[in-house]
């Protein structure tokens, strides 16, 4: 990273040879350098389930289409799912953890550097293995394969009997490889939050991201750990013969669905958290007003953690668990939206009586509004167990989830690579390419997953790699390919903005944005050790104190 | 290590924070909590369910022998640290080797009940639903126990060499801390498998 | 600074009218395709699924509701409470929070929780607990990769990927309660006109039913992911006139037809493999592991939905499998051509 380079007359300075900058990077225990390094390598993944999706779609576009073999269509959407869940969403999350909860709370390092790197080496190594699998397994349908079992590898298809070779097993092993990753950065999260927050800064005066980091922590903590349990219950099933999944034997395929769904459904709200985080950072800095509720925003994240925990059987309402258990999870999954709401509505209430700035982080932060709003609602409509016997299963469904994790947790992401990338690099994002990007991804996101709900209505069932014609769902499936390409558009226009800016950008200084929070008071990039000296905070937005001494945050809270 | 006190204008002169390793520790306990669960969930589950093959009822003898060699050694370790605290090395590390050996004989303890399993009425992992219900569920607790034993070794060998004294005993304490976890997995696993599953 | 208001009046006006687009394209392009395979949740004939079209226009209407409010909302504050160039420099009133609002707004989402849990707990006991009258037909569905077997255990009929039922009277019903089985993974059955899905697991018995208003051809196709063929395991259901469903049951109870012409067909069947999978009534062959074939030629399409039943049709399913259906379990059987011949010859006998 570059900074002011003092000259010494007389002096030779001498570049520093390119690999020992990589051996830097590559032994780093700096939590600034992880946490580019989570989002280089999310980035990088981002881009190639990009593509698989765009394979899916161009398979898609026609009825009877042959641009892939079946076999070839069921490993993409395998290997997109799984990749974006695990190896872009998680990676790219825990990287602005690391990079921005010390930061944020005065602190130099994270807890645990050393226990900071490993985790991120082993995720690192889990896609990885994912993707050797290309290569090394020897799947089903030939030689050296990936994993085709959908992403929820459901029971009996990954048994050795229907999924012979090894594909599956690297689905398994890459992720248990990296749950571990990331079962130790939320060790490492929770120790930093918990130990290591500058003097007067209580649990009530952090910032919002932090207490939102600490609760995602928490949940990965409970939820990544049964995963990993009925996976160790796969490969036992698969190689020493065990039966926990063996339905000839009298196992039950209805118990991995449990085990896989009280990881997954929590799996979804660490995935939307961190999202909540920038928003709750970022709407009232662009709003020019502080976060409407803070003790409310609070209560009701720790509210959607407990929640969250016993909804998971919505996604099993087809299978045919009982009525009793059919309603129970309806109310739980209903419940759950009602925090969620809850924080929609503050930051509503943040907005309302602002001076609204609609930067690029902005537009994307009100993106995500309208969008989070209507998934919310889908959800809804999914969470009603009678009516979810229709949807799920289908594009519908497919459309709700999309609208989530792209319309609530991209649209987040790049938020917050608009808001923070300046502190990072140094460098702001060119604002004309910026409006591009969010434009083209908008129109594009909305062509494809605001149609994609309809094919769904109309009976369309989700990982079927091609479809009969005359089912009303020709002319949508080809319309939302469209708009996969429109967003592939866009995606360009912002790396390009990325790779550009970071070495022609105007520089940014430490506050570009006029923030309240620790990071903003600081060089941009950051030096290595963060503070020269330890700060200490008397409210819940320091600099507002500092830059308005008038009227400080401290009188009111 | 606990964050260095100092005091600042305008805050409290005592900015006390809870220590990185209990915290850290505390939250790996809860993470492998949630695996046990899960397993334990498996294994209550399969109960009669195994379609052929013995049956807890037919093969199992309750190890309370065993139990107690490891439920005792949390007391040996506590007290331990007890003694690290105030610098007494000598007993310090005469406890510690006495935890490991009856961790040790734990595990010899459970190898020989997996012997008799084994050999004598045909049970494995792959015989039925209570095989490999059994087997994985004693068999994750003995890796953690093997795990903990390891560690302590380690600090053992430190021990040995005059390593461990007072400034040690916070982060013995961690180690304690998982020990003690272990044991309270072991009176689960007891009760669930040797108690409710006969 | 006019010319900045002019622009955002634009851009308001841009996005709506792109919104209207992409709702009229939505619509046309639903509606552009011709009827006959279109199967609309929010077009149910049979009870199990007007039940729940009738909650899904309830929830919807909430939900309708709350997005209208919301939205307005959301729009009417990014436009209200867009920064003006004269506000540079100053700060809004900074606004902490309010207790009452959060109050408001917590109270009224958990008022609407209540209501829809009760309407869909409703839903969902009249569909799951339903009892089961004296006139239902019974059907047993096994899931297989990538075909439906279906067994009628009352009426002695033994069938697969096509379903014939009677349509149901009001006044004196006559539903199908099926019974959902697997003989490998995890399938679903989905017929959206004639009822929510259910899943079938292997070792889970499932139940479900559908009692249908008005005769026709409903479609429908496997809805979880069981393989590389999971696309082409489709269904068609065929709700039947009491009389043209009592005419098609003694169709399918008759034994297999004995047509001396074929024999050479027959003993090709009966001397490859073909009899270890598939099972001819009354003949010595009863595989279990495909499709019966008693009376195949009473079926509209083979391989479960992805061909129609033409002899060409069969000819090139017997020969290559999978130019029709690329990794369906049934072997290439490489059979000679006047074996192969000899062997359609006698599938299109067995009517």
């Amino acid at each position: 990273m570059s900074s002011s380079a003092i000259t010494i007359p007389g002096v030779q300075i001498e570049e520093k040879p390119w690999v020992d900058s990589l051996h830097e990077w590559v032994t780093t225990v700096d939590h600034k350098r992880l946490g580019v390094l989570y989002i280089l390598y999310a980035l990088l993944f981002l881009v190639v389930a990009g593509v698989e999706a765009l394979i899916i779609r161009i398979q898609l576009m026609f009825p009877h289409n042959h641009f892939v073999s079946p076999q070839v269509f069921n490993r993409l959407f395998t290997m997109h799912g799984t990749t974006m869940v695990f190896f872009m969403g998680m990676p790219i999350l825990f990287g602005f953890a690391n990079y921005l909860v010390p930061l944020m709370i005065g602190a130099r390092d994270m807890a645990f550097p050393r226990l900071n790197a490993f985790s991120f080496w082993l995720s690192a190594l889990g896609g990885f293995l994912l993707y050797f699998s290309l290569v090394g397994a020897n799947g089903l349908y030939g030689a050296g394969n990936a994993p085709d079992v959908g992403w929820w590898a459901y029971a009996p298809l990954t048994a050795r009997a229907f999924s012979a070779g090894h594909s599956t097993d690297y689905w398994t092993l890459a992720l248990l490889v990296s749950g571990f990753g990331s079962i130790g950065t939320a060790i490492n999260i929770i120790a930093t939050i918990l130990c290591m927050r500058c003097p007067g800064m209580n649990l009530s005066r952090m910032p919002l991201l932090a207490w939102l980091n600490l609760v995602m922590s928490g949940m990965v903590l409970i939820s990544i750990s049964p995963l990993t349990a009925a996976q160790i219950m796969l490969l036992i099933d698969r190689y020493l013969g065990g039966h926990f999944f063996d339905t000839q034997a009298g196992g039950s395929a209805m118990l991995w669905m449990h085990f896989f769904w009280i990881f997954g459904h929590p799996e979804v709200y660490i995935l939307i958290i961190p999202c909540f985080a920038f928003m709750s950072e970022i709407i009232p800095v662009f709003s020019r007003k502080p976060i409407f509720g803070y003790p409310v925003m609070v209560a009701a994240t720790i509210c959607i953690g407990f929640v969250s925990m016993s909804v998971w059987a919505h996604h099993m309402f087809s299978v045919g668990m009982n009525s009793y258990a059919n309603s129970f999870f309806t109310i739980t999954t209903m419940a759950v939206g009602v925090p969620t709401g809850i924080k929609i509505f503050n930051w509503l209430g943040t907005m309302w009586g602002g001076r609204i700035q609609f930067k690029v982080p902005m537009l994307f932060s009100i993106g995500f509004l309208f969008q989070f709003l209507i998934a919310g609602l889908t959800g809804v409509m999914l969470g009603s167990a009678a009516f979810a016997s229709q949807l799920t299963l289908s594009y519908f469904v497919v459309a709700h989830f999309h609208y989530t994790l792209v319309g609530g947790v991209v649209f987040g992401v790049f938020a917050a690579i608009y808001y923070w990338y300046p502190k990072i690099t140094g460098r702001m994002l060119n604002e004309t390419l910026g409006k591009w990007h969010f434009w083209l991804f908008l129109i594009g996101f909305h062509l494809t997953f605001d149609l994609m709900h309809i094919p769904g209505l109309l009976g369309m069932p989700r990982r079927i790699y091609t479809y009969e014609p005359g089912r009303g769902w020709d002319t949508l499936n080809l319309l939302i390919s469209v708009g996969a390409f429109i967003q592939a558009i866009a995606i360009l226009m912002f790396v390009a903005n990325l790779i550009i800016s970071y070495f022609k950008g105007a520089r940014a200084g430490n506050d570009p944005w006029d923030a309240w929070t620790l990071e903003w008071s600081i060089s941009s990039p950051p030096p290595a050790y963060n503070f020269a000296t330890v700060p200490t905070v008397a409210s819940r937005r320091p600099l507002w104190d500092l830059k308005h001494p008038e009227d400080p945050d401290s009188r009111y809270e | 290590m606990r964050a260095v006190t100092t005091s600042f204008p305008n805050t409290a002169a005592d900015w006390q924070l809870p220590s990185r390793g209990k915290v850290a520790m505390a939250g790996l306990i809860i993470a492998e909590s949630a695996i046990f669960t899960i397993f334990v969930v498996a294994y209550l589950f399969y109960l009669g369910k195994s379609l052929t093959g013995p049956s807890p009822r037919e093969v199992l003898e309750t190890p309370i022998f065993y139990t107690i060699c490891l439920l005792s050694s949390s007391l040996t370790i506590h007290f331990a640290g007890k003694f690290l605290e105030r610098d007494k090395r000598g007993t310090f590390l005469g406890l510690w080797l006495t935890t490991i050996f009856l961790g040790g004989l734990f595990l010899y303890g459970t190898g020989q009940e997996w012997h008799r399993l084994i050999y004598e009425h045909g049970l494995t992992i792959s015989t039925n639903l209570f095989g490999t219900t059994y087997y994985s569920l004693v068999g994750l607790h003995a890796f953690h126990v093997t795990a903990g034993l390891v560690m302590m070794c380690i600090v053992a060998a430190f021990g040995l060499a005059g390593r461990v004294g007072a400034d040690q005993s916070r982060r013995v304490d961690v180690l304690s801390m998982y020990w003690h976890f272990v044991d309270a997995v072991w009176i689960v696993v007891f009760t669930v498998v040797y108690i409710l599953g006969r | 600074m006019q010319r900045k208001q002019n622009s955002i009046k634009l851009s308001a006006l841009f996005i709506l009218a792109l919104l209207f687009l992409y709702m009229a394209t939505a619509a046309a392009a639903a509606l552009a395709d011709p009827s006959t395979g279109i199967t609309n949740i929010f077009a149910p004939a049979s009870t199990p699924a007007k039940m729940v079209t009738h909650l899904s226009v309830f929830v919807l209407a909430i939900t309708g509701i709350i997005f209208v409010v919301v939205f307005t909302l959301l729009v009417y504050s990014i436009i209200k409470f867009r920064g003006r160039a004269v506000d540079a420099g100053r700060e809004p009133a900074q606004v902490y929070g309010s207790t009452q609002i959060e109050l408001a707004w917590t109270i009224i989402p958990i008022l609407i929780v209540i209501v829809l849990f009760l309407a869909t707990a409703r839903a969902i006991h009249a569909v799951q607990d339903a009892p089961e009258p004296a006139g239902a037909v019974e059907v047993t569905a096994i899931g297989h990769q990538y075909w439906w077997e279906f067994r009628y255990p009352k009426l002695g009929v033994v069938t697969a990927n096509e379903l014939h039922i009677p349509v149901s009277d009001p006044a004196n019903p006559t539903p199908t309660f099926l019974t959902l089985l697997s003989a490998d993974t995890d399938h679903s059955f989905w017929i959206p006109e004639l009822a929510g899905k259910t899943d079938l697991i292997p070792n889970h018995p499932n139940e479900m039913w559908m009692d249908p208003l008005r005769t026709g051809i409903f479609l429908g196709q496997c809805a979880q992911y069981c393989g590389v063929q999971h696309a082409k395991m489709l269904l068609r259901v065929s709700v039947d006139s009491p009389a043209d469903f009592a005419a098609w049951v003694r169709g399918q109870q008759q034994p297999a037809v004995q047509d001396a012409s074929v024999a050479t067909g027959r003993r090709v069947f009966e001397s490859n493999a073909c009899m270890n999978c598939h099972a001819v009534g009354a003949t010595a062959a009863n595989g279990r592991f495909g499709p019966d074939l008693t009376h195949l030629m009473s079926r509209v399409t083979i391989a479960s939905g992805a061909a129609t039943n033409t002899p060409e049709n069969l000819r090139l399913w017997i020969q290559n499998p999978d130019a029709i259906k690329p990794g369906a379990l049934m072997p290439a059987m490489k059979l000679t051509d006047s074996d192969l011949d000899a062997v359609v010859s006698y599938m299109e006998t067995l009517r």
